[in-house]
């Protein structure tokens, strides 16, 4: 799997080679080199953006396929509660759930019960004295990996809890292996993900060594079947537990509206919630109790591996949850996991300081002055056709030495144009050629 | 402003005759507060850039910030210069404006002259200077009432 695993990856035969992709990546992390698109590894935090940019169906997230549960003898679903926002006419979760059992899992498990775990858990958090405020969410795998790379300052204001598929996976088979009697190893638990993000959390987790889950099945596989399943009629057991607020936290504000406090923040979109982290970072928001930012616009419900509109999913859910009368995991129920599972991260979550320009500050002033000048002399018009999303960042790719000067159309414009003059200025010198020779 | 004995920052060298290594220069309106911050957002992401510690771009983002709105605010406009040098990183405010006619008490939290319209907007609080000076390695202010202000914030590498 190697160091960098991602579940946005390019599929090179349906790139163009356009700029669509490069110009809204939140952390610069697309080139287009040699007419194709190229990710670099160590900047992709995989929210998903380029998905949704390109015109081409080039940008995909890698997901598992439903053969996967193969693998295991014993099969769990986790649907995200973004799920129950995807489907027309529903009266509650009941059948959507049972549809993923006719699926070929042998039991669901609502994500979203993991979250009513983890609002419990945060709120203990809040009650801590002297924690560093805003306490900043963890739900969004996205955002935590943004704040590696462009806000290290806030990493200690991350909630240090472990995500609600986390929690729900550990519960799901902690559960299902003393039922059944079955050991862990052959039960297998999968998220049905709206976002590649989670899925690269699952292969490569952040805070944790291994994940709990097994694999990731991306809505738009599922929504399908579940849907043709929905329009045949019959009485269906009752397989909803999350609460309510739990299965909120598939909209932006479900999770601070959950904790019950007055004086928190969300925000979605990460174009919107990357200037609100510039304010926490300037120290400007230490008044604020919580603070959650999601990637995608509207919260989960807009992630890229959905297949409704994302407000339109939001109503749902709002509806949905409405009606939902599940009481929030005692306290007996909370003591049982903070004993069983693991519940808290078990590792720092790290700066991945790619944006430096170099680890020595001495050379890192200079290549700062080197691109600079170079900067000086690009056109400023940001155009892409260079393949970096801008002129100063094509300046930053010189300095790195990932590019050069001539991969800007207008340089190698005047470049040509100064070589053509040269050109004719030379034929001026050279002497026509031997007197007489015409006449030959 | 270039009052007497004022320093000119627009050499290749620094007051101390260190070389500068990087120089921005911006100009800043007063009373835009359409484009207010702007400036502080774009130094913090250069001395990211640069991989200057955590804390220290904090403080330095802070203390820009503060002063660009010094100018947004207070004066009648001027430039906001940040530089680097082998040992320190600079931000520099020259300003034409009102100046400051007792610094000493300018210094202390929670004095302001502020006009309404700046403390409609929830400026105003009298933190500006104090928070500057609290981030800094050093300050240095000098200001010619009716003339102008320059500020000179220095943090240590």
């Amino acid at each position: 799997m190697g160091e960098y695993y991602h579940s946005v990856t390019l599929n090179k035969s349906k790139c163009m080679g356009c700029t669509n992709c490069i110009k809204g990546c939140p952390t610069e992390a697309i080139r287009v080199r040699d007419g194709k698109a190229r990710i670099i590894d160590e900047r992709c935090i995989d929210c998903g953006e380029c998905i949704r940019a390109c015109p081409y169906h080039a940008k995909i997230a890698v997901t598992d396929p439903l053969s996967i549960l193969d693998r295991y003898q014993y099969k769990i679903a986790l649907p995200a509660p973004t799920l129950f926002g995807q489907f027309k006419k529903l009266k509650n979760c009941d059948k959507v759930l049972a549809a993923l059992k006719r699926l070929g899992f042998d039991y669901v498990f609502e994500v979203a019960k993991g979250a009513d775990v983890v609002t419990q858990l945060i709120k203990e958090k809040l009650a801590v004295p002297d924690i560093k405020k805003p306490l900043i969410s963890s739900a969004c795998p996205a955002i935590v990996r943004l704040i590696q790379v462009r806000f290290p300052n806030l990493l200690d204001h991350l909630i240090r809890i472990e995500s609600p598929m986390e929690i729900a996976a550990q519960m799901a088979k902690d559960e299902a292996s003393r039922r059944l009697n079955i050991p862990l190893q052959e039960i297998g638990a999968f998220f049905i993900t709206p976002c590649a993000a989670k899925m690269t959390s699952i292969r490569n987790p952040i805070g944790n060594e291994v994940s709990h889950v097994d694999g990731a099945i991306s809505i738009l596989d599922v929504y399908g079947p579940i849907a043709s399943y929905l329009k045949i009629p019959d009485n269906t057991e009752k397989l909803q537990q999350a609460t309510g607020a739990g299965l909120s936290w598939a909209v932006t504000g479900g999770e601070g509206q959950s904790l019950g406090i007055d004086n928190y923040l969300s925000v979605d979109g990460i174009r919107n919630v990357i200037p609100v982290l510039e304010e926490i970072e300037n120290n400007k928001m230490t008044d604020l109790d919580f603070f959650e930012g999601l990637s995608c616009a509207g919260g989960c419900v807009g992630g890229p591996l959905t297949f409704e509109n994302g407000y339109v999913a939001k109503n749902r859910i709002r509806l949905l949850a409405k009606g939902i009368r599940n009481k929030p995991p005692a306290d007996s129920d909370i003591e049982y996991i903070k004993e069983h599972i693991q519940w808290q991260l078990q590792k720092n979550i790290i700066e991945k300081p790619v944006m430096k320009l170099d680890h020595d500050i001495v050379a890192a002033i200079q290549k700062m002055e080197t691109m600079e000048r170079i900067n000086k002399n690009l056109p400023g018009l940001d155009c892409g056709s260079c393949g970096s999303p801008s002129c100063r960042t094509l300046a930053e790719d010189i300095v790195r030495g990932n590019a050069s000067e001539m991969d800007c159309v207008f340089k190698l414009r005047e470049k040509v144009k100064a070589l053509a003059e040269e050109m004719i200025e030379l034929s001026d010198k050279i002497p026509s050629g031997r007197e007489g020779d015409k006449h030959t | 402003m270039n009052p007497e004995g004022s320093k000119s920052f627009d050499n290749k060298t620094d007051t101390a005759g260190k070389d500068v290594l990087v120089r921005h220069v911006y100009s800043i309106e007063a009373e835009n507060f359409s484009s207010a911050g702007e400036v502080s957002r774009r130094t913090k992401n250069l001395l990211k850039q640069l991989g200057v510690d955590g804390e220290l771009v904090r403080k330095a983002a802070i203390a820009c910030y503060e002063a660009e709105m010094n100018l947004v605010i207070h004066s009648w406009g001027g430039r906001l210069i940040f530089q680097v040098t082998p040992d320190k990183i600079q931000i520099i405010t020259e300003d034409t404006g009102p100046g400051i006619p007792n610094i000493e008490l300018a210094m202390k939290e929670g004095y302001s002259t502020a006009s309404e319209q700046a403390r409609e907007m929830g400026f105003g609080a009298g933190m500006g200077l104090p928070n500057i000076k609290r981030c800094a390695s050093y300050i240095n202010i000098q200001s010619k009432v009716g003339q102008g202000t320059t500020l000179e914030i220095t943090f240590q590498i």
